[in-house]
């Protein structure tokens, strides 16, 4: 077990930016993960933890040791692959086996240690078989298995879920959750996909153009994001956001004044989750025109504009809106981000915690 | 509707089933039928003659050395210079064309360019003179010196012949995903153990394909042989030629042209067992 600093680190291909001094510390036994969309440098970052790649500048930190320079065999690390990287010439066993063999233990040790890992992937069933007859999911439960077989400092995870189909996934990460709570390995987790960001970790770093946008819990990501791309990036619906002008330090929404925070000029940006609304009655709630209604089952969604602005917002079921009407909705303030129109960030300082 | 289209594809293989049909198997059939008849009646008698013949056990045991000298050595270089362009980024297409280069010539002239170089007016005592290592000029090409041959028999064959593996290794390597070599570095392989224990069973595919090739291409060495060594070092397809030619017996030509094909038929049995590709446990 160890706790991971990564200090400053920055890496350019050619004139290409792709991480701008990037820090973050990773506590002992923590589930990070880096979220963002293609091309963020999440997977970089977390090459450059694993010493495949190597930063421009910068220190990774494993235990309080520097790693830099170190190659990844000597850094106290497993790692699970996208596209699973499970050796096809071996069987299962061996696959599991394989990091225990490098570290040349004894084959009572190597069984023990498959035969625990196997079990808490549930694949022991599958031991002596090749990969190339399990199913995508099998094929990734060898590889956690083979990653936790050897009972890592940290584990390093990049986009294991994105090759499995929907369902599967979902029953993955589920079990994942249950695997790594138990183990108790720091990892730190590869993904572009908010809901499994969401769901498996202790802690999200969301990152955008070679930088962490905001590190925090899923729940502080999701209701008080720090600037306008992780509100846009994380809920889906996406938070929306609003253009509003500020007269005397206050915003009307609807017939109900908003206190606007301090720092702000003439215009604000507001930052409104979609279920963060009530319905009310018209010249008192905010208007909005209804262009779409989906009844989705669970809640009812409602796609049109606010202040000709687009917006999608939540409301439950049982009510009743049709596509084309007018509505107007309360807003809660404590939830409402308040963004800069300048530089997209938020005003901490307005933001209820 | 499909049903009534099903000649189809046999129509469509026809021109090369009619073509191989043709111009492979009735003349493989012809030379059978020649090895093996005397006059018009099936006999032993061209084999006996071939086996018989002075140049035979030499043919055979030159061919064979040449092929066990030659064929691991390639597959070596081959995946050396595969392994070693994989890490080159910018600049890999152009050494790759350069290393294939001895590709283009063929095998006569490669024969030719090594005579001109061991030849005893030739680069190599040229350059051995201009050192000061050697004070006339040395022979390397006569049958007095029958190792010295062999030598440079052998080089001039791995110069020519290895370039066809290294393209088959380098097809190979390139579909090894680079996560399988990852997976093994994160895991504690080193450089030795990965190309051992992963990669090398990767390519077992290509391995199995470049080794049939190369064998079956080194068992019917020929003319850089003859250009370098002519009769002094007799190999099995000189032999054929020689009775072709030279004695105007077709019958011993053919019989040798059988047993090159025996061999080589043995060859590749034998590579298609030992390196079994399992489709299993492929990626």
């Amino acid at each position: 077990m160890a706790n991971i600093v990564i200090d400053r680190i920055r890496k350019s291909f050619g004139t290409f930016e792709a991480l701008k001094e990037v820090s973050l510390t990773i506590n002992d036994g923590e589930f990070v993960s880096l979220l963002g969309p293609s091309g963020c440098g999440k997977t970089t970052l977390l090459r450059i933890i694993a010493g495949l790649e190597t930063s421009t500048s910068g220190d990774v930190l494993i235990g309080g040791k520097s790693v830099i320079g170190l190659p990844p065999k000597e850094r106290g690390l497993a790692m699970v692959f996208q596209n699973y990287a499970v050796f096809p010439h071996m069987t299962v066993y061996e696959n599991v086996a394989f990091g225990l063999r490098m570290q040349k233990a004894d084959d009572a040790r190597v069984k023990t240690q498959v035969e625990k890992a196997a079990g808490l992937l549930h694949i022991e069933q599958y031991l002596d078989r090749y990969p190339n007859k399990l199913s995508g999911g099998q094929r990734q439960r060898v590889a956690v298995a083979r990653a936790l077989a050897v009972e890592p400092k940290v584990l390093l995870m990049d986009e294991p879920l994105s090759n499995l189909d929907a369902l599967l996934r979902l029953e993955m990460r589920t079990e994942l959750k249950t695997v790594l709570q138990s183990a108790g390995t720091t990892t730190i987790y590869v993904t572009h996909d908010q809901t499994e960001a969401m769901g498996l970790s202790d802690r999200i770093a969301v990152m955008h153009n070679g930088m962490v946008e905001q590190v925090g819990t899923p729940v502080d990501v999701y209701n008080y994001p720090a600037t306008r791309f992780v509100g846009g990036f994380i809920g889906n619906p996406p938070m929306n956001f609003i253009k509003v002008p500020v007269t005397n330090g206050q915003v009307t929404a609807g017939s109900e004044p908003l206190k606007a925070p301090k720092e702000t000029g003439d215009e604000v940006i507001l930052g409104l989750r979609g279920e963060a609304v009530q319905l009310a009655p018209l010249p008192l709630g905010l208007e909005m025109k209804v262009r779409v209604a989906e009844p989705m089952g669970s809640h009812l969604l409602l796609t049109g504009s606010i202040h000709d602005q687009p917006v999608r917002v939540i409301l439950p079921s049982s009510e009743t809106v049709r596509s084309g009407d007018v509505i107007g909705l309360k807003l809660d303030p404590n939830r409402i981000t308040w963004l800069s129109p300048e530089s997209g960030k938020s005003f901490p300082a307005a933001t209820a915690r | 509707m499909t049903n009534n289209r099903s000649w189809i594809p046999y129509l469509l293989i026809l021109p090369s089933v009619a073509f191989l049909a043709l111009l492979f198997l009735v003349p493989l059939l012809q030379t059978m039928w020649l090895a093996f008849s005397d006059n018009g009646l099936p006999s032993p008698a061209n084999a006996q003659r071939m086996m018989a013949d002075i140049n035979f056990s030499r043919s055979i045991r030159n061919t064979f050395l040449l092929t066990l000298a030659v064929v691991p050595v390639q597959l070596a270089i081959a995946l050396v210079m595969g392994t070693m362009v994989a890490k080159v980024g910018r600049g890999r297409e152009t050494i790759l064309w350069v290393w294939t280069i001895p590709l283009g010539i063929s095998d006569l002239a490669a024969g030719l360019v090594w005579l001109s170089i061991l030849q005893n007016s030739g680069y190599f005592n040229s350059l051995l003179l201009g050192l000061g290592i050697l004070e006339r000029q040395a022979s390397w090409l006569s049958y007095q010196t029958p190792v010295a041959l062999f030598f440079a028999i052998a080089v001039a064959e791995i110069w020519r012949g290895t370039a066809i593996v290294m393209v088959i290794i380098v097809a190979g390597l390139n579909q090894v995903p680079r996560e399988f070599k990852e997976a093994a570095e994160i895991f504690g392989a080193g450089p030795w153990t990965r190309f051992w224990r992963i990669t090398l069973p990767l390519i077992r595919p290509a391995l199995q394909s470049a080794l049939i090739l190369r064998t079956v291409l080194a068992f019917e060495v020929f003319a850089v042989v003859y250009a370098l060594g002519g009769r002094n070092f007799p190999v099995l397809v000189g032999e054929a030629y020689n009775w072709q030619n030279q004695n105007q017996n077709y019958g011993v030509a053919a019989a040798y042209a059988v047993l090159i094909m025996i061999i080589s038929l043995a060859a590749t049995l034998i590579y298609l067992k030992v390196i079994k590709v399992d489709p299993e446990r492929l990626p």
